[in-house]
């Protein structure tokens, strides 16, 4: 590891193509939230739609132009916006804006190295982020559409131009765009594993490791290993669709017109893309999990309960996310007896994961709590984790899966358990570290405002879906008005709206406070939160290189607060032991 | 007009929110306090309002449950379905329970231990006791789930006594479904998308379609070589060649498909009934068989409690028996115009959310007799 020498910087290798991690970390922070703050609006449009169908509505108009010719919304602009928000809230906002932003942030800072093992590469895997990001944006603007066959694109709806206009132009940027980002992905999680493993300073072993480190290493590995078969998923697609081979597609006539293909199975793309897909759940909600373990335990001045054990839990989530795919194939034609391994295999993860519930809780127990918006945040998550993993025992269950399979209940669960648990994680890390961001101080009472609107908003959003998916209501539905059973679910569709534009007005608040803060917040001090990991013992002036002398050598474990016999409730890894002192 | 309001709307407010910042800010300074400080003030409201949050949020889950729980679906209209709904109500004891008690410690701890400067946390890095019982007790519970789920689904799965079941193939193109029974042999014809053409939607493969579709063949290939010989015009000469030529090889792969299929098949497939409603016998076991013609659909029949996609390319089935027929459900949910339906249920274009077909489950008496009003498929080839 050599010092970096301190090269003149201009605004350009400063702000733009900045190899440092500090400043990558927030060009990944800002375009998520870009992405997110879209994300979100489209939500607003389309559950708008859901509540009040087929009223014309001039913010359709506004939004949506031609699309919505008379303000009334075209069902296949429907399908195009459900299918960009999945895309842009999982992959763009979750998975680049969630990691990209703290793994990039932390890993150097928490490790104490000066900056990831290589800063080209990680420089590279911002750009192509932001290329595919731009793409993506792009294809909302083509003639045909964006993409609308659902976020999980499958065949032969994705494949076939004449089955939805989306899968013309649309389709095709939608997979350059995808494929870019996992590029993107790959860069960086290549760097980030190689950074973990090799760079750490002195003293910090493995067993000494911040459990955001533990997941964001996990992570990564997750992701190297998963994304391939994404990648080899959309390039089947892509000859399917151009080159006219039949991987995903056979026997069809669509419009009149038989296609020559035969033998291909859209069976088989299912398989590709869960292999990746479920693994991505955990990709999007390990970091949040990571981030929270180190806020709970900071601001309950408490170890973290259970230390072992929460490291064990991720290895265990993380290699059993690998076999537990199919279980979003129960209904697909596959061999029943797959379902009954899938089913089993599946449940098994409620074991790791209830583990760590009751840890955060247990790290509550006897805590001396500080309630910062970030310790919120994370209380909010612990409640949502529990709350969206419970049904996820029922979906679990093939025969369970049956009736709700692609209903309501699957969107409240899912937006409960990874959407909302990932993104409270993600506002609790902002808040956290923001003053190791831009050296300020987010302002205490918006943040409050902010989490108190965000989580009865998001449960009054989520929660009652559970109840329209149990009357039989299936999702990526453009409106309920052709079935009288659902008529008098109207009520419920009503409520979830208001909640659903409650939720989405409180992000202004976290917004405003976000810009403001940057340029008019209070100044932080070093360690504002008393906190142990090696990041505090930066100065708050952000340097190439973090440390400006010597790095901090690593002499116990991040979880040292109010240990009996010490002078402050809190003991940061670069303090030696006193003599005496028991490695906890 | 509209847009400038908006755009004023969200000015204002910015404006307004940097204003009460700016106050609060001012305050602190006289106050000599840090606004990003927590105070034990802070720890106390927010402590309190976290517990106010956990009572709401667990008596708005009573509310919610008891105010619509008679929407959900009424009683399982099928035999597996009741046990589906044994096992759910079941599953949902267990996460219902576990759900209220996980929650109000939440919420009931983060109140008890709010912060003060005057005390201190207690050290407690791990419990081994208490970390093993919290994995085995979820361990224990769960493989009680496993079992039960595995069992109910190997007896959903099960297709070993399909003896006298009655055989119903559903179709499905965007965007609406067709019904073909196996007619009085009980035996399905083969299908194939190649053999689509006029009144036979479904593409069933029989000498009867054979022969009528050849002939249509035959006729508009007669057709297109008297335009041949009249027409002088170079381009056009090149599109009737064409069209010929695909009519050609659309005959030759008829030909194929025909000599392919068995002989019995294609027997038995002119006895096929293609209709668009779905009637079923009640107490009779159902094969259903899901056959697609463009894009991935899924049939559900909520009140069944049946699911299963239909894939192009593909063959899927679902067995079941409806056990209560459509007027008795209208007794049983007190709605006259209570009509059974199947929905399409996996995105596959514009008109998804539309994509229905009439379900009526009746005596089997009324069922055979709106049977034998039924035209079989030989009869639309004549
Ligand atoms: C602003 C708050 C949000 C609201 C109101 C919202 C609402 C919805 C609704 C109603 C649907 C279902 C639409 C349909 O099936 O017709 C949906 C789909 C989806 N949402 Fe969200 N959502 C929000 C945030 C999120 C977040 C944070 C995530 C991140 C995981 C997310 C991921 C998805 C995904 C993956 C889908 C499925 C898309 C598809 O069917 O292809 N959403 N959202
Ligand atoms: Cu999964
Ligand atoms: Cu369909």
């Amino acid at each position: 590891m050599s010092e970096h020498g301190h090269h003149e910087e201009n605004f350009f290798s400063k702000y733009v193509f900045s190899t440092d991690h500090k400043m990558i970390a927030k060009q990944f922070l800002i375009t998520g939230m870009t992405m997110g703050v879209i994300a979100m609006i489209m939500s607003v449009l389309f559950r708008i739609q859901l509540s009040n169908p087929g009223e014309p509505n001039p913010l359709f108009e506004l939004f949506l132009g031609d699309w919505a010719k008379g303000g009334v919304m075209d069902p296949n602009m429907y399908l195009a916006l459900v299918t960009i928000h999945g895309t842009l809230m999982v992959f763009f906002v979750l998975t680049a804006g969630l990691s990209g932003t703290f793994s990039n942030l932390l890993i150097p800072l928490q490790i104490g190295a000066v900056d990831m093992a290589s800063g080209f590469l990680n420089a590279m895997s911002y750009w192509f982020f932001f290329i595919s990001s731009v793409i993506m944006l792009i294809s909302l603007g083509v003639e045909t559409g964006p993409a609308s066959a659902g976020w999980t694109i499958y065949p032969p709806l994705s494949a076939l131009p004449q089955a939805i206009p989306g899968s013309g132009l649309g389709m095709t940027l939608w997979l350059i765009s995808m494929t870019l980002f996992i590029v993107s992905s790959l860069l960086g999680g290549l760097n980030y594993v190689v950074t973990i493993l090799n760079l750490r300073t002195k003293g910090l072993s493995m067993t000494r490791l911040p459990l955001t480190m533990w997941a964001f290493f996990v992570t990564a590995i997750l992701g190297i290993l998963s994304f391939p078969v994404l990648v080899s998923a959309v390039l089947l697609l892509v000859f399917d669709r151009s080159f006219g081979t039949s991987f995903y597609l056979s026997d069809i006539m669509i419009q009149g017109e038989v296609l020559s293909n035969v033998g291909g199975s859209p069976v088989l793309y299912e398989h590709l893309f869960w292999f990746l897909g479920h693994p991505e759940v955990y990709i999007v909600i390990l970091p949040a999990l990571g981030i929270t373990s180190e806020i709970i335990s900071t601001n309950s001045r408490k170890p973290i309960f259970g230390y072992r054990a929460m490291v064990g839990s991720i290895l265990g989530i993380a290699f059993l996310s690998f076999i537990v795919w199919a279980h979003h194939m129960f209904i697909s034609g596959m061999s029943p007896f797959l379902g009954s391994v899938f089913t089993f295999t599946t449940l098994l993860i409620a074991i790791p994961s209830a583990v760590k519930a009751f840890n955060y809780i247990t790290t509550l127990w006897k805590g001396n709590l500080q309630f910062t918006p970030a310790m919120l945040f994370s209380i909010g998550l612990v409640s949502t984790f529990i709350t969206g993993g419970l049904t996820g025992i029922v979906l679990g269950d093939s025969a369970l899966d049956i009736n709700v399979h692609d209903t309501y209940f699957v969107v409240g669960h899912f937006h409960i358990v990874m959407g909302l648990s990932a993104i409270f994680g993600m506002l609790a890390g902002v808040y956290h570290w923001f003053p190791k961001m831009y050296g300020r101080m987010m302002n205490k009472k918006l943040g409050y405002a902010h989490f108190w609107i965000t989580i009865v908003g998001a449960y009054g959003t989520f929660f009652p879906m559970h109840y329209l998916g149990l009357a039989g209501l299936p999702r990526r539905y453009y409106s309920n008005s052709a079935f009288p059973m659902f008529d008098n679910l109207q009520d419920i569709n009503e409520i979830v709206t208001v909640c659903a534009l409650i939720g989405a007005a409180a992000q202004f608040l976290f917004l405003f406070n976000f810009f403001y803060s940057i340029f008019r917040g209070e100044e932080a001090v070093q360690n504002p939160w008393k906190s142990n990991t090696l990041e505090w013992t930066t100065p708050v002036a952000r340097i190439h290189g973090n440390w400006p002398g010597e790095i901090p050598s690593v002499y116990r474990w991040p979880y040292d607060y109010s240990k009996p016999g010490a002078d402050a409730d809190f003991i940061p890894q670069n303090v030696p032991l006193k003599d005496g002192e028991e490695e906890h | 007009m509209t847009e400038l309001l908006i755009i004023v709307a969200i000015v204002v407010a910015v404006i307004a929110i940097a204003q009460v910042v700016k106050i609060f800010e001012l305050a602190n300074k006289i106050k000599g306090v840090k606004e990003s400080d927590i105070t034990d003030k802070d720890n106390d409201t927010q402590g309190k309002l976290l517990l106010t949050f956990g009572i709401l949020f667990m008596a708005s889950f009573f509310v919610m449950t008891a105010k619509w729980n008679h929407l959900l679906l009424p009683i399982s209209a099928s035999e597996h379905g009741v046990e589906i709904d044994l096992l759910m109500n079941i599953s949902m004891g267990v996460i219902i329970i576990v759900f209220l008690i996980t929650q109000p410690i939440l919420f009931f701890l983060s109140y008890k231990y709010r912060g003060r400067k005057d005390r201190t946390a207690t050290f407690i890095s791990h419990n081994d006791k208490a970390e093993i019982i919290w994995t085995i007790v979820p361990a224990v519970v769960l493989t009680v789930l496993i079992v039960y789920g595995l069992q109910t689904w190997s007896k959903i799965m099960d297709r070993s006594d399909l003896d006298d079941a009655v055989v119903v193939e559903l179709y499905g193109k965007q965007f609406d479904w067709t019904a073909r029974y196996a007619g009085a042999d009980n035996n399905l014809g083969a299908a194939n998308v190649r053999f689509i053409g006029g009144l036979n939607t479904v593409g069933v493969i029989s000498e009867s379609a054979y022969a009528k579709q050849m002939a249509g063949l035959d006729n508009n290939i007669a057709k297109a070589h008297v335009q041949m010989s009249e027409e002088l015009n170079a381009n056009k000469r090149v599109k009737i060649e064409a069209r010929l030529a695909k009519m050609e090889s659309k005959k030759s792969t008829l030909t194929a498909l025909v000599s392919i299929t068995p002989k019995d098949l294609l027997e038995a497939a002119e006895d096929d009934v293609v209709v668009k409603e779905l009637h079923l016998p009640v107490n009779k076991t159902v094969h259903l068989k899901f056959r697609s013609q463009d894009v991935i659909h899924s049939a559900y029949l909520p009140h069944f409690r049946v699911q299963m996609n239909c894939v192009p390319g593909m063959n899927t089935d679902f067995v079941f028996k409806p056990t209560i027929t459509t007027e008795e459900m209208r007794v049983e949910t007190g709605n006259e115009a209570f009509e059974y339906v199947l929905l399409c249920n996996k995105i596959c274009g514009a008109a998804h959310y539309n994509m229905q077909l009439k379900v009526i489950v009746e005596s089997e008496e009324d069922y055979n007799k709106w049977m034998a009003e039924q035209s079989v498929f030989a009869a639309s080839n004549n």
